[in-house]
């Protein structure tokens, strides 16, 4: 360690400065200033908005507006979005775990090589453009679009099912794009799992069943709580999805906060979702990062 | 696993749901017929009538320009935080600087967009920069959250990488920057890559970043989609969809093939040192 620590004298502060400086102006203070803004006045301006602190005749006078969040809290469509947001990411993380776990356990239990093949078709489409993988199933869905005639060829059903712009869409849309988040880190905890251990439960004349869940299961929590967090939190926020296979029943805040801030252009309400967002979203994110940090230290 | 069990049925259905979507919409994009759901015989006929399109090749060439310059700036500014991360165990704000790095791989990006958005026009106001917004803006905001996901690849591969060679090196009166460009970076190019390109196409796709932090004149490849994906199924789009599918799963199959040669490269040379010392003794 002694070496480690020459490794970077005299670059040492401009080593952690510049990335640190960095993320501080353009990730954290920027949520000062929603914070900031979330308190405003809608104002017909450019920047729409009032100033909070004004500096009149030697007097300081911070004017505090709280009715954004007065706002919020009476109109019951906000209060529908943020529990419809909540209940289609729970659900959709779910559903994720459900598909995901399988084929994480799959691939961890494959050759070598079919490892690498495996994880390579995993990773290829998040690196897709989401909006691109959303698209292909709009043409799926919709009406006249091929699973309707799928199924009507089959004699399965006789008038085309309405699934395009319903909640159902929206839940196959979240469910496609996040898999491959879920499938990812449960795969690399999964594939470190020893497998002396089940061996050894099998040769005590466990079921192959009681040791997955006795054994697999809970060594595999730190990947379950980041494949969760990695689906849940970005869910929440979600616009893309709602907004191009939803329909205008799909209440979600991402979509809301959109609507408040490019239709309606009202920069402080939009503010205020983001900041009550960001209240509901600070557990997890925080459980995420904790995760995080242990596994950036190699501690798992 | 001897049998065909569950897990692997489960794999190989999700597979199916993850790439059928994909290639009907490739299969698509060569139908002849205007209305999207008809069958018309294949043809290339939309493909040619991209390159007409000079709106859209304008959003090309920019969104192609900014995810340039992102994949450049993150990739070094998350080598730094991936080094901060791994070598320096201690320092003030360390806690926080670790919660900076990781919260943006999972912040909803409508709260980034509009946060970022309104540090820009606060900062516009103050200072006077950024006057106005635009290129320069959207590729800070790229830049803001392809750091994290550099950072996380090149931190992975710093931590197993063996430190008795950098020691060796300043043990031998290298200059700390000389181990760090002539040794560490060389060791981890196949991750800096494998960030850079990530970078790349992650910049390429982002639509609600760019929709709050662009400004006139500067709309992106996603943008121009996306205005023309909400109005419904168009043959065009399939074209379009079909040839970032194609450039990025070329990306996707560069980065790991190199990584997987220089793996193997490695280990191959790892393997002859010591077949050369055991020949020594």
């Amino acid at each position: 360690m002694n070496a480690l620590k020459r490794l970077l004298p005299s670059g040492r502060h401009c080593v952690i400065g510049v990335p640190f400086f960095w993320l501080l102006l353009f990730f954290l203070l920027p949520f000062v200033i929603v914070l900031k803004i979330s308190f405003a006045e809608v104002d017909v301006a450019i920047p729409p908005y009032t100033e909070i602190v004004t500096w009149v005749d030697n007097q300081l006078t911070v004017l505090l507006n709280l009715g954004n969040y007065v706002f919020l809290s009476e109109d019951e469509l906000y209060l529908a979005a943020y529990l419809g947001s909540l209940k289609i990411a729970t659900l959709s993380t779910l559903l994720c775990l459900l598909i995901g776990y399988p084929m994480a356990y799959a691939i961890s239990r494959a050759s070598k090589e079919m490892q690498t093949v495996w994880l390579l078709l995993v990773m290829m489409p998040t690196w897709t453009a989401i909006l691109i993988r959303v698209y292909a199933w709009m043409g799926i869905l919709s009406n006249n679009g091929l699973l309707n005639a799928l199924l009507q060829s089959l004699g399965l059903i006789d008038e085309p099912l309405q699934i395009l712009n319903t909640d159902l869409a929206v839940y196959i849309g979240i469910v496609y794009a996040y898999l491959p988040f879920m499938v990812l880190p449960l795969y690399a905890n999964l594939v470190k799992h020893d497998p002396s251990l089940l061996e050894a439960a099998a040769d005590l004349g466990a079921h192959h069943l009681t040791s997955f869940w006795k054994i697999t299961v809970p060594l595999s929590k730190n990947g379950i709580i980041a494949g969760c967090m990695l689906v849940f939190i970005p869910v929440v926020g979600e616009f893309v999805i709602p907004e191009l296979l939803g329909g205008p029943e799909t209440l979600m805040i991402g979509k809301v906060l959109w609507q408040e801030f490019f239709n309606n252009r009202d920069w402080p309400v939009a503010a205020a979702l983001a900041v009550v967002m960001l209240a509901i979203l600070l557990v997890p994110i925080i459980l995420f990062n904790r995760n995080q940090a242990k596994e950036l230290e190699g501690k798992l | 696993m001897k049998r065909f069990s569950f897990s692997s049925f489960m794999l190989i259905a999700g597979m199916a749901f993850i790439y059928l979507p994909m290639l009907i919409l490739v299969i698509y994009s060569f139908n002849a017929s205007r209305l999207v759901t008809v069958w018309g015989g294949w043809s290339m006929h939309w493909y040619f009538g991209l390159l007409d399109n000079a709106q859209l090749m304008n959003a090309v060439g920019r969104s192609l320009e900014i995810a340039c310059y992102t994949a450049i700036a993150a990739t070094a500014l998350g080598t730094l935080a991936a080094l901060v991360l791994t070598r320096i165990p201690r320092f003030r704000g360390r806690t926080l600087f670790g919660g900076m790095v990781t919260a943006p791989l999972v912040m909803p990006e409508v709260i980034t967009g509009l946060s970022l958005l309104l540090l820009f026009v606060a900062m516009g106001q103050l200072i006077g920069w950024p006057a106005e917004r635009g290129l320069m803006t959207i590729w800070i905001a790229h830049t803001t959250f392809c750091t994290a996901y550099v950072a996380i690849v090149v931190s992975a591969r710093l931590r197993e990488l063996d430190l008795s060679i950098e020691e060796a090196a300043m043990d031998l009166g290298a200059r700390p920057w000389k181990v760090f460009f002539l040794i560490t970076i060389p060791m981890i190019a196949p991750s800096l890559a494998a960030g850079a390109m990530m970078s790349f196409a992650l910049s390429l796709d982002d639509l609600v970043l760019a929709s709050f932090v662009s400004g006139p004149g500067s709309t992106t490849l996603p943008m121009e989609i996306f205005s023309a994906v909400r109005l419904g199924v168009k043959p065009e789009i399939n074209a379009v969809a079909s040839l970032i599918l194609l450039v990025v799963s070329l990306f996707t199959f560069c980065a790991w093939y190199f990584s997987r040669r220089a793996e193997e490269h490695r280990k191959r040379a790892i393997q002859q040192a010591m077949e050369e010392t055991v020949k020594g003794a």
